[in-house]
């Protein structure tokens, strides 16, 4: 079966073929990111075939100079994460009859990151993130006997193979929205990787973790906008392991901080009205008398008042809010 | 740059890890040279285990029967004696360092039986234990600050007086070439995968290590020694997993019948995996096999058992072949899928040749022999990585540091200079390996025969001289990876040729080699090593080595 990939090049030296098309900038917020240059190839293989089949065809027999990583081939190492038609998937896993889109499919890094050359990020700010975490174990003192071994259920053991399975590709890391706005991000998969120790029974410094994982940068500035679960191509669904965080943290009495107060503030106002607040959300996650963070959203709000998407002043219950209170009653909790 | 330190490891799977982290413990100023990520090494698709006699009513000597059984009495004793008895402390201390091995109802470490062993004693998480055991290692490696130098591609060894100092390596991002000095070289670069099509390995097994150490002097042995797996996937090659047969999955041929019963009647499935790809091969050449493969069944272990134990696999099968193993039994072939020979090592991983140490696959120990038992090889990873590290450490202190080198950093910048120069001839890199590749696959394969390896020799050494023209299609600095291809297919010519040899040279039938011309296996001539040195561009020099026994005398190896 035909078919045509577009690569997306970048040389820091500057070579490259006359056939290779400029590409616009990247919309904000990636405007800083360099244009690539589109260069088109087609390939013919096997109707199942993924992207990454055709690339090493492109790099073994038709042009040398295409730079991409991969060692596995079976989704295991991690190292082929790219953007393909604009999103971050692992090419080995991609099917191009699946991918192709008027008669092509697109692939390039993305412009969330930094890039060396063609299809090789750097994937220097995924690394740091992981390093911040403090990803390994803080052993339970005392060890056992050096021929013994922590005795822990299988359950528990269980309950962390959903994060061991994270090839560190970083695809949920490159489409995730937070961290495109906020480099100061942990990001899905080095949170993901904290609540692995966090959770884990064997580990010591459950408290200190979660009060690190607490601070700016962290649980509570992930916007829940599930991009890393679509993406993960491993199903460790990074923003579930996020939220087990949050729970833990806010229970392991960790409640200074906007993101809980954020939380507090949104089902306060839901167990009243049965609807959000939206005027009072904000200075009750950041404080009544944090005027300075609080000034710091007046673009945003001029933005929506603008846009008509100014909340109403008067805030009203809807009919048979008795039902809503009784609902928290049965959950129980910290919001009951 | 030249860049100095007292122990320099090349490759960052486990064993180039754990011997880093091992040297760093003993002292050592240690720093990692790798071609790729740490956590991108091949370390990562081991799948089904690591094997230990931890359990109760095991016995070091009876993991280490198995093993040497299943190494058709070609590992030498000793080394083995060494890994099995050292195995269950270094499980534990894996366990300590977070791996979320499988539990059983006492929350001890519990276990899957496992191909050729008389015990089930395979320590697992899933069927991603490699990947488990690769992440805990690198995140202590990251917390005891090792220096890695990552994405640097090693193209020579540095030798003064007779004795390793160093190597030569490409930084891939900006494309200059460094000196690292050091006082002790531990090579840990991997296996050779590559030198087949198909194989289960990643692309970057390249046998870079093994070519290395060899050009460097220090001799190659068991290169005969291939590892074909029984159950790789059908068209791609991927792994699937042997823990699948563990857990209790069969094999069937296109009658539906499991057809291990009449060549293992005892083992079954689980018999050693040079026993298995016979079998098969057989099997497909007698015409019951369905296109070329046979049949890997796991339906009646259950969803839950498949979506616990086997979810990698599971995922696998879907995504390459759309097989769903819960309804449907896979096909699968024999795949070439690791090498027992290599750089001959002693039990601490010290070669002959002075100041360099050699662990993990490209390492000959030999604990392997003429086959190695599936989990075994994390194992070997472990316990040597663990013995090179610790041993270059204290060698370490007892050398002064060098200040030579320059020579061999000028010769090699020229060396790649002249082969990005070279102009284009028709010969490329894709092109000579994938000839390679397929040869390899058709004439030194399960079964091998005198006339088939002789052609296999005159079109390696017919390759290796086309290969003197082969271009570099890019001519960057910049992450330049056909420069490092070129480089990968010189490596893979050196292991091709040793394994070649060695297996002209070995006339009988002994594990992973299987001579149809001499179907049986013969102790009183060849129960005995097989080594190769380099001589540059002359033929390679053949010598033996006698095997050694300690308490296990050679029986009839039956399963």
């Amino acid at each position: 079966m035909k078919f045509t990939i577009e690569v997306g090049r970048y040389n820091p030296e500057g070579n490259y073929d006359a056939s290779a098309v400029a590409g616009t900038a990247y919309p904000p917020p990636w405007d800083k990111a360099p244009p690539r240059r589109y260069q088109s190839y087609n390939v013919d293989l096997p109707e199942h075939a993924v992207v990454l089949d055709a690339l090493i065809a492109i790099r073994e027999y038709q042009d040398e100079s295409v730079a991409v990583r991969c060692a596995c081939r079976s989704a295991i190492c991690g190292s082929c994460a790219m953007w393909i038609n604009g999103h971050s998937h692992l090419a080995c896993k991609s099917k191009l009859a699946e991918f192709t889109k008027n008669g092509k499919t697109r692939v390039e890094t993305p412009p969330s990151m930094p890039v060396i050359r063609d299809l090789v990020a750097d994937m220097t700010p995924f690394w740091q993130k992981h390093l911040a975490v403090k990803p390994w174990l803080q052993g339970k003192k005392p060890e056992p006997p050096p021929m013994e071994e922590y005795r822990v259920p299988n359950s528990a053991m269980e309950e962390l193979i959903q994060e061991v399975s994270c090839i560190s590709c970083g695809c949920c890391l490159m489409d995730c929205e937070s961290f495109a706005v906020n480099e100061n991000f942990l990001g899905p998969h080095a949170l993901a990787k904290a609540y692995r120790y966090a959770a884990d029974p064997r580990d010591a410094l459950t408290k200190e973790r979660l009060g690190e994982y607490s601070a700016p940068g962290g649980i509570w500035d992930c916007t829940h906008c599930y991009e890393c679960v679509t993406q993960c191509p491993k199903g460790v669904a990074p923003l579930e392991q996020i939220l087990k965080l949050r729970k833990m943290a806010v229970d392991a009495g960790f409640t200074h901080n906007a993101g809980t107060r954020h939380a507090d503030a949104f089902a306060d106002s839901v167990k009243h009205s049965g609807r959000l607040n939206e005027l009072t959300l904000l200075p009750k996650s950041v404080g009544f008398f944090n005027i300075v963070d609080q000034l710091k959203t007046l673009p945003s709000a001029f933005n929506m008042i603008r846009a008509g998407k100014l909340p109403p002043i008067i805030h009203k219950s809807i009919p048979g809010v008795q039902r809503i209170k009784n609902i928290f009653a049965r959950v129980g909790g910290r919001f009951k | 740059m030249t860049l100095d330190h007292d122990v320099v490891v090349l490759g960052a799977g486990l064993a180039g890890m754990r011997a880093a982290l091992e040297a760093a413990r003993h002292g050592a100023n240690v720093a990692i040279v790798t071609k790729v990520h740490p956590i991108r090494s091949h370390s990562n698709a081991a799948q089904g285990g690591i094997n230990a006699a931890l359990g109760e009513g095991d016995s070091w000597e009876s993991h280490a029967f198995d093993t040497i059984k299943g190494s058709d009495y070609l590992a030498d004793q000793d080394a083995v004696e060494v890994m099995c008895r050292e195995a269950p402390a270094d499980i534990v201390e894996f366990e300590h360092m977070g791996v979320i091995f499988y539990r059983n109802e006492d929350g001890k470490l519990g276990t899957r039986a496992f191909g050729g062993a008389s015990q089930a004693r395979t320590y697992f998480v899933g069927d991603i234990t490699g990947q488990a055991l690769l992440y805990t290692l690198y995140d202590q490696i990251l917390k005891a600050g090792v220096k890695v130098y990552e994405e640097w591609f090693a193209t020579s060894f540095y030798v003064e007086e007779g004795a390793c100092r160093g190597m030569v390596a490409l930084e891939m991002i900006t494309g200059e070439l460094h000196l690292l000095r050091a006082k002790a070289v531990i090579d840990a670069a991997g296996g050779l995968g590559r030198l087949y099509e198909p194989s289960t390995n990643a692309l970057i097994c390249t046998g870079d290590g093994y070519a290395l150490a060899y050009r460097a002097g220090a001799p190659l042995m068991d290169m005969e020694m291939v590892q074909f797996h029984p159950t790789t996937l059908a068209g791609s090659g991927f792994l699937m997993t042997e823990a699948a047969r563990g857990e209790g999955g069969y094999l069937l041929n296109s009658l539906g019948e499991r057809f291990m019963k009449k060549y293992a009647p005892n083992k079954m499935e689980l018999a050693a995996r040079d026993v298995c790809s016979r079998s098969e091969t057989i099997e497909i050449a007698e015409g019951r096999g369905i296109d070329g493969n046979v049949l890997l069944d796991v339906r009646h272990l259950g969803k839950d058992v498949i979506f616990k134990r086997l979810p990698q696999i599971h995922e696998m099968a879907m995504d390459y072949l759309g097989i769903d193993l819960i309804k449907e039994p896979v096909p699968v072939r024999p795949g070439m899928h690791y090498q027992m020979g290599g750089v001959k090592t002693d039990a601490d991983g010290a070669t002959p040749l002075p100041g360099l140490y050699a662990a993990g696959e490209v390492a000959c120990v030999s604990v392997h022999g003429g086959n190695r038992l599936g989990a075994n090889s994390l194992l070997d990873t472990i316990v040597f990585g663990r013995h090179s590290g610790k041993v270059s450490a204290a060698y370490a202190k007892g050398v002064a540091a060098t200040t030579g080198g320059d020579q061999l950093l000028r010769s090699e910048q020229a060396r790649l200079k002249d082969l990005l120069a070279r102009p284009y001839s028709g010969e490329t890199h894709a092109g000579l390996r994938l000839e390679l590749a397929t040869t390899m696959d058709q004439r030194v394969g399960v079964f091998r025969d005198q006339a088939g390896l002789e052609d296999a020799l005159g079109k390696v050494r017919a390759l290796r001289k086309r290969y003197d023209n082969v271009a570099v299609g890019d001519k960057g600095r910049i992450f330049n990876q056909a420069l490092t291809f070129a480089l990968e297919v010189g490596f893979l010519l050196d292991c091709a040729e040793t394994v070649v040899m060695s297996a002209l040279e070995r006339k009988e039938s002994r594990g992973a080699q299987s001579r149809t011309d001499y179907p049986e296996r013969n102790d009183a001539e060849w129960l005995k090593h097989i080594v190769l040195h380099y001589r540059g561009s002359n033929e390679p020099a053949l010598s033996y080595l006698p095997v050694t026994i300690t308490q296990w005398k050679p029986e009839a190896r039956t399963y």
